[in-house]
């Protein structure tokens, strides 16, 4: 695992689309520029969405991973 | 990336329903402005003393489309009209009712949810538009 400095963490376990980008977009907003955001969700579809999503809003994925059922997304504010 | 999505939105079963809520949000997400004209039972549906309540789903859903969609309503999934007040939270959603709709189902601004931000007439919804793309549901 990375030892990253996290700003906010958003779970969105269980959640289906549009939910987990709906979350990312809700979080995004809470930090600032250069900051770091992790979004855990359990939607296979979530792998291209938040891949979709950081090309289409400009926030760099700078991480991502996948075990035990889950996905989890690192994302920089940009 | 940020151009107009509009839809237009004649279908009031929650199936299609689901669909409009899921583009707006994904649009909304996205940065992308979305416009939505609500026509005949697409209004209907958001009648603010029905909005929550079941709109079925089109034909072609069948029993086995009705237990699908109650089995993922049941693990948690968001109602439509949830989901687009998610939308308008985030991103630019305008949802207005069709003038000629509003006629034929006799209805008055007051009888609709608050989700619905006012009454417009087809020209107006060209207009709001633009160059951007028109989704009918």
């Amino acid at each position: 695992m990375s030892n990253l400095d996290i700003k906010l963490k958003v779970d969105a376990s269980g959640l289906a689309c549009p939910l987990p980008i709906l979350r990312a977009t809700q979080g995004i907003k809470t930090i600032a520029a250069g900051e770091l955001m992790e979004i855990v969700a359990t939607d296979p579809g979530s792998v291209k969405d938040m891949d979709a999503w950081s090309k289409a809003t400009g926030h760099t994925m700078v991480e991502q991973s996948a075990g035990d059922g889950k996905f989890r997304f690192v994302l920089r504010h940009k | 990336m940020d151009e107009t999505i509009s839809l237009v939105v004649f279908s009031g079963t929650d199936d299609k329903l689901q669909s409009m809520a899921v583009l707006t949000a994904g649009a909304a997400a996205l940065g992308r402005p979305v416009k939505i004209f609500l026509q005949y039972w697409g209004l209907d549906a958001f009648r603010a003393d029905r909005i929550m309540k079941d709109h079925g789903l089109a034909p072609e859903a069948g029993a086995a489309g009705r237990a699908a969609v109650d089995a993922a309503n049941a693990a948690g999934g968001a109602h439509w009209a949830d989901t687009l007040r998610m939308a308008k939270e985030l991103g630019e959603v305008d949802i207005q009712a069709c003038s000629l709709s509003m006629d034929i189902l006799k209805l008055k601004a007051e009888d609709l949810d608050s989700l619905v931000d006012g009454v417009q007439g087809v020209a107006a919804f060209y207009v709001n538009a633009g160059e951007g793309q028109i989704i009918f549901i």
